[in-house]
């Protein structure tokens, strides 16, 4: 339970369709953000005693050179007690990991690259709005193996309008040639804010339907699990546990994180805030020295207990039964029994001495499943 | 526009009957009654134009939104007349659904005569008819007032001509009026003043009034709204509630100023609340008469019956810690609708409940709506039924108004349902789709008459079970708004009749459990699971809901589980955002009611019911 760190770096060339994390399409305000940056490290300093992982994520962190990436890093070092064998995320878009960037990043000591392939169809990267072909994306894996990254990662969407199963079993098959430790396959979520959001609510696009991402779900869970994959998470796959991400697990398991630049989200305790939705917003209020917090929330026992079924129901390992009760005083075995059987028998959840796990076709239905308690 | 009138209303006023006139307003939905009262409470100046607020006598949020009234209401209007008299009129405000007929019928009682409101454009309708036949009944003095003439589509005189040939009345004593912009308002006060006679009696004899509402305040007590017939009630006095059979003692009587006025007494002709100490509405019913305790009456006033309740259901409450506030929320709502009547139950499906008795199923969904609103409780309420009556094999006779206990199938020699004898008005057009969904709903002895040229009156026997969800709507919807009805029950007549149980994942649910005719109940189940097809939503495992007799599965149908909800990213560390719209899905979830493992919504329970006609 050791907090890690998200930093958000919210520069993009250009917004993808999708896309609604936050992000401003114009580089020129990168110093003044890293300025800034530094200074709420400070104001964070000796927050909490250590910390075992470091996130850089987006936006595009890999629009960032070298030096000002290293000039974060150096910041962190500076200001938080990192342990020695954290793990340090950086998330990249192919399109510019050239071979130079692949060597400095892995010089900063960022030992595990995310890369944003999305898909290896040239027509699905057109239509999520993507600025990188799969060629640059092939390119750019083979570079940060070259660099000497031991722990790739490589991000996939599924779902899109007009993809059919053949064309994303493919994207998969050639993924799985570069062997990657970690696989992360999202489905395609339209958000209403999101340009793809208003073509949708225009009727111009037709997502598939329910049926089909279910089958989507599906094969890529049994195809990969086939190769040797752990589906430890709806999303995400790793070839081996020491490969599943410990930053991201933070997030499902109420561990306390810091997260640092505009837009970025922090949890301790039961209290989590966030920061301004704007990076002039973000960069002033450091200015004038003060916290650039744009809201919080304190959980209540209800919310926590919420949280603690959606996340832990999101993933593999399940919740477990003990510490559900201890904490929140209900025992879901005696209360929701026969409907823990019922969706037991149903085969969307197992029950083993204390441990509740979703099977593969419970994941797909998490956010149900995580609606049980009263 | 109005001018106000603020001249005094003396006490010796109310004495002079020659200057009193009690009226009602009688119309179709939408014709434009609470606007037209709004115009003539405006013109009398009660009310001065800063408090004023639109549908002054709707004043419950659900009369407002459903455009109907379901309480009477009385409001006094002093009006100076072209005569240069000042005379007192009391407009006696109606309900508008068959539900509340009774009451209607002892609103009338209490008036000399009616407007009849016609809309301009939409003319003579099914509902201005029913109750004109009941104010012809009562010997009231009729006055047409076609309204809406500011519309560009009215047509004052189709409306005329249907005054004529559709109503029997003189087109030429109606009175053109747009109660939204006030002309003719002027006009229809004089011609209620010319017209309808001032009210007869005697303040000298024994005391008379008729109740015509009563309604509850919590500082008071229960406010007893009557019409003096005969003699005269003073504060101080003993007065006796003659079907009740109780005696008060009056605190105060008054009358419908808005606020409601003191006087020191009411007499003859007089419209007015009396006030004694009576703590809920149960305890007075309409329609009784008052009298005095030291020099009563011989004979109680005609036209009084008992009002019954003839539709059953229970409540739950969803959540079944919530059984105390629904317990709470009952007994206060109780205080102020005599007609609604519960006592304790319990479901093994639903748990700990009540059952309550309604006198239709508007006035069920009514009371449901108000709980709901007004003491903030998450309800579900039973399928409803009727009472049956049964003979078993020793001999007793029981009444089963609630499936739950239907009696043990091989120990009934004789099963009887209620009948009502239905009168139905339409035109003659409408003749075949009316008959045939009469037939539908085993109407027989039908007999036709018809009162003008091209209007058919029909009076029908129909069992109550069949017309208490759905007839009315479907008889609207046949006769394209223009048929009126109105019912009387009559009888217990024997019937075949079976228990459909409905089963949900193999379990049954004994809150969705009918009474129904055995020749229909076939069809019934099928009908009662495709509804619960629409009503239950999709869950996560396959949902099966099953129609069955005795052991025998009748019906069936499954609800597909959905496969893939979850959504693919948590938005790095924005847990929030995810967790709120759970909080928000989990609130709707909250508004259904878990039997075994499904969720079941509030909807479902009446919507086996429903007739697809109605939907």
């Amino acid at each position: 339970m050791v907090p890690g760190i998200y930093i958000h770096i919210p520069f993009c060339l250009s917004k993808c369709g999708y896309c609604d994390f936050y992000s401003v399409t114009t580089t020129q305000k990168i110093p003044s953000f890293i300025e800034s940056l530094q200074k709420e490290m400070v104001l964070y300093c000796g927050f909490f005693e250590r910390f075992d992982t470091l996130y850089l994520g987006g936006g595009t962190p890999s629009l960032l050179d070298a030096g000002q990436i290293e000039e974060i890093i150096d910041g962190v070092h500076g200001n938080f007690p990192l342990s020695a064998d954290a793990e340090i995320t950086i998330e990249t878009n192919p399109g510019d990991l050239g071979s130079e960037l692949a060597e400095s990043l892995h010089r900063t000591g960022i030992n595990r690259i995310n890369i944003g392939v999305q898909s290896f169809d040239d027509s699905t990267l057109a239509f999520l709005g993507r600025r990188h072909s799969s060629a640059e994306a092939i390119s750019a894996i083979e570079k940060v193996r070259a660099a000497g990254f031991g722990n790739v990662g490589l991000d996939l969407i599924y779902g899109v309008p007009g993809q059919d199963m053949q064309s994303w079993m493919k994207t998969l098959g050639k993924a799985l040639s570069f062997t990657p430790e970690h696989l992360s396959c999202y489905q395609l979520t339209i958000e209403p804010s999101t340009p793809l959001g208003k073509r949708y609510k225009a009727g111009e696009i037709v997502p598939p339907d329910e049926d089909l991402l279910y089958e989507f779900f599906m094969k890529t869970s049994e195809f990969l699990e086939a190769s040797g994959y752990t589906h430890y998470e709806v999303s995400n796959f790793a070839r081996d546990s020491y490969f599943m991400s410990r930053h991201n697990r933070k997030y499902w398991d109420h561990t306390p994180y810091l997260g640092l630049g505009p837009a970025a989200h922090s949890f301790s305790g039961n209290r989590r805030w966030w920061n301004h939705r704007c990076l002039d917003q973000y960069i002033e209020a450091i200015r004038t020295n003060m916290p650039p917090i744009g809201g919080h929330e304190i959980l209540t026992d209800e919310q926590r207990r919420l949280e603690y079924l959606y996340l832990g129901l999101r993933t593999q390992r399940g919740i477990d039964l003990d510490t559900f009760r201890e904490r929140y005083g209900y025992d879901l075995l005696h209360e929701k029994g026969e409907l823990l059987r019922t969706m037991e028998r149903e085969g969307l959840i197992t029950i083993t001495g204390n441990s509740l796990c979703p099977t593969r076709s419970g994941l797909a239905v998490s956010d149900s499943l995580s609606l049980i308690d009263p | 526009m109005y001018k106000s009138l603020p001249y005094s209303l003396g006490k010796a006023f109310y004495l002079v009957m020659n200057n009193i006139r009690n009226f009602s307003i009688i119309a179709h939905i939408d014709h434009g009654k609470s606007t037209l009262a709004d115009r003539m409470i405006q013109y009398s100046g009660v009310v001065d134009e800063r408090n004023f607020k639109d549908q002054i006598l709707d004043n419950m949020d659900i009369e407002r939104e459903r455009g109907i009234t379901i309480k009477s209401q009385a409001i006094t209007l002093p009006y100076r007349g072209k005569d240069g008299r000042d005379y007192i009129l009391n407009l006696i405000d109606t309900p508008g659904h068959v539900d509340f007929s009774y009451e209607v019928s002892r609103s009338l009682a209490s008036c000399e005569g009616v407007l009849l409101l016609i809309d301009a454009v939409q003319g003579v309708q099914a509902q201005t008819v029913a109750n004109l036949y009941m104010a012809m009944e009562h010997d009231l003095e009729i006055i047409p007032v076609i309204n809406k003439i500011d519309l560009p589509a009215a047509n004052v005189e189709r409306v005329m001509e249907q005054i004529d040939s559709e109503l029997g009345l003189d087109p030429y004593a109606s009175i053109p009026c747009s109660a939204k912009d006030g002309t003719g308002v002027e006009e229809i006060l004089e011609a209620i003043v010319q017209k309808i006679p001032p009210p007869k009696g005697d303040p000298e004899v024994e005391l008379a009034a008729t109740i015509f509402d009563a309604q509850y305040d919590p500082f008071r007590g229960t406010i007893i709204h009557c019409r003096i017939i005969d003699g005269t009630v003073r504060s101080g006095d003993t007065i006796r509630l003659m079907h009740g059979e109780t005696t008060h003692r009056v605190e105060e009587v008054g009358v419908f100023l808005l606020p409601r006025q003191k006087r020191d007494s009411l007499s003859a002709g007089n419209v007015g609340y009396i006030i004694a100490g009576i703590k809920t509405v149960s305890d007075v019913q309409i329609g009784d008469t008052i009298t005095s305790e030291k020099r009563p009456r011989s004979k109680p006033l005609p036209g009084f019956k008992e009002s019954k309740p003839v539709v059953f259901a229970s409540i739950y409450p969803i959540a079944s810690d919530d059984y105390e506030e629904v317990a709470a929320g009952l007994e206060k709502y109780k205080l102020n609708d005599a007609s609604f009547v519960y006592q304790k139950d319990s479901s093994v499906a639903l748990g700990q409940g009540f059952r309550c008795g309604f006198l239709g199923l508007l006035h069920l969904e009514i009371v449901q709506e108000r709980l709901e609103r007004e003491y903030d409780l998450s309800i579900i309420l039973s399928v409803p039924s009727v009472r049956y009556r049964f003979t078993l094999s020793d001999g007793e006779v029981v009444h089963i108004d609630n499936p739950a206990h239907y009696p043990d199938p091989t120990s009934i020699i004789k099963s009887e349902e209620p009948y009502i004898r239905a009168v139905m008005m339409f035109p003659e057009r409408y003749m075949g789709s009316v008959m045939k969904l009469c037939k539908e709903k085993r109407g027989e002895n039908s007999n036709l008459s018809y009162p003008s040229p091209g209007r058919i009156e029909l009076t029908i026997e129909m069992p109550l079970a069949d017309i208490i969800y759905d007839f009315y709507d479907r008889l609207k919807s046949v006769t394209q708004g223009y048929g009126s009805f109105d019912y009387d029950i009559i009888d217990y007549r024997q019937s075949n009749l079976a228990l459909l149980d409905i089963l949900v994942n193999g379990e049954r649910v004994d809150a969705l459990s009918q009474i129904v005719f055995r020749g229909s109940a076939r069809e019934r189940g099928l009908h009662a699971c495709e509804r619960l097809k629409e009503e239950i939503p999709r869950q996560m495992f396959k949902i099966a809901i099953q129609g069955a007799i005795g052991g025998e599965i009748i019906s069936r149908t499954t609800i597909s589980p959905f496969r893939k909800d979850v959504t693919a990213k948590c938005y790095g560390g924005d847990i929030t955002r995810k967790r709120k719209l759970l909080e928000k899905q989990k609130k709707g979830k909250k508004r259904m009611k878990m039997v075994g493992s499904v969720a079941i919504p509030q909807s479902a329970f009446i919507a086996v019911l429903k007739s697809d006609q109605t939907q």
